[in-house]
């Protein structure tokens, strides 16, 4: 007898992406993830480019090659990727340490889940994330010089 | 109400001459009060027989159904057809498990991992060692697991886990429940065997509280708070700060403990 060959349904990274209709928690979850990686990419430029000092190479300064609008721009990304993330990971440090998910019910249909029961904390991070990220603006407009 | 037709989007797989799953449209006539599974059904009687997918008990318990539903993990035998549409549903197989044919996942891997998590009591005077009596639990005690026990394996939970898409290692929310369910027991004392599991590679901290399988369990058990409550026990007992009680007493025979007086067992009907 042949053997079975079977097809791998495993989603990859559309499982993070997309593939479902899914819930606020989920998009948290992948925007937590693609900020981490952002906020990695930006140490590592951060790390080679402020290192080319020792050959004398300031790319940041007046007339070198980050210091064009669009770079301005991905300086504030990195601003709102890490607010994102900071009070986001806060709300999963809380809720990773059962402290936002409620006590074990007894399940009785139309179900309760512990998504909801931490939903407000998600929603009062979310809040805090916001303003600190108007402060980034305020800062990146030039309004606070 | 007059009859409807519906276009079922239905992932076709069969492994002896697709190469690859593709999609196939049916049109169902539908009645109110049709399930998806009942469509399915309906499929095969009247339009092509060949169309192979995994049921049961047709009324929410046994878990064999779970599907791909409309872009959600679920049963077919749960959902009404005209809850989610009068035009167009898609069924697939539930993601993240290979497919065995059409609709039929295999849910081996799942299975394994479950085993993996020692789901059993543990507790070296175990009752089916040495039957002389029962564990006394109080109301309490039993309210603390009660909820993941109605887990019926259905693998939904793990079709909508985004952390399980792209790592096969992680054991993913039914196991991870199962072995929560266990170390919530009162009478259990394997928390310690249990723990060397959770926190391993691919255990609990693999986790990230994306919510999906909370949302998509059809029997309310609630994954995410489980593996959570798991994780702050394993946290607790790494830094000596977990509250050690002893498992429950086992009660010494009728009488003693809470049983009712004069509480006998029925005579046995099958012959020693």
């Amino acid at each position: 007898m042949a053997a079975i060959t079977r097809h791998n349904n495993r989603l990859g990274v559309w499982g993070w992406l997309g593939g479902g209709r899914w819930g606020i928690e989920r998009y948290a979850y992948i925007l937590h993830r693609l900020t981490g990686l952002g906020i990695l990419l930006y140490l590592l430029m951060h790390t080679v480019v402020t290192s080319l000092r020792v050959r004398n190479i300031y790319l940041w300064t007046e007339g070198g090659f980050f210091h064009q609008p669009i770079f301005r721009l991905g300086e504030f990304c990195v601003v709102a990727a890490f607010a994102f993330h900071a009070f986001n990971g806060i709300r999963l440090v809380l809720v990773e340490l059962g402290f936002a998910v409620g006590k074990p019910i007894e399940p009785i249909y139309p179900y309760k889940t512990s998504v909801g029961v931490q939903r407000p904390l998600l929603i009062a991070v979310m809040v805090l994330a916001l303003l600190f990220l108007l402060v980034g603006a305020y800062n990146f407009l030039g309004l606070a010089r | 109400m007059a009859e409807l037709k519906v276009n079922f989007h239905v992932t076709r797989y069969n492994p002896e001459k697709d190469p690859k799953p593709y999609i196939q449209t049916y049109s169902v006539a539908v009645n109110d009060g049709m399930t998806v599974l009942d469509g399915l059904h309906w499929i095969k009687e009247n339009l092509d027989p060949t169309l192979v997918w995994r049921y049961s008990c047709r009324m929410g318990i046994c878990g064999s159904c779970g599907m791909l539903i409309n872009g959600t993990p679920t049963l077919a035998c749960n959902t009404q057809i005209l809850h989610l549409s009068q035009t167009d549903i898609t069924v697939g197989p539930l993601p993240n498990f290979e497919i065995i044919r059409d609709l039929v996942p295999d849910l081996l891997s799942m299975f394994e991992k479950h085993a993996a998590v020692h789901p059993n009591i543990i507790r070296p005077e175990a009752e089916l060692t040495d039957r002389t009596g029962e564990f006394y639990q109080s109301p309490e005690e039993l309210e603390a697991y009660l909820q993941f026990t109605y887990c019926i394996k259905c693998g939904c939970c793990m079709g909508a886990c985004p952390t399980l898409a792209t790592d096969v290692r992680y054991l993913g929310p039914m196991p991870l429940t199962a072995l929560q369910r266990y170390n919530a027991d009162s009478r259990d004392e394997g928390f310690k065997v249990r723990a060397q599991v959770a926190s391993a590679d691919g255990g609990a901290f693999r986790c990230h509280y994306a919510g999906e399988c909370s949302r998509v369990c059809p029997k309310g058990v609630d994954p995410g708070k489980a593996i959570q409550l798991l994780k702050r026990k394993l946290v607790l007992d790494y830094l000596h700060l977990a509250n050690r009680k002893k498992p429950c007493p086992k009660l010494e025979g009728p009488g003693h403990g809470k049983l009712l007086p004069n509480m006998t067992a029925p005579p046995r009907t099958i012959p020693e």
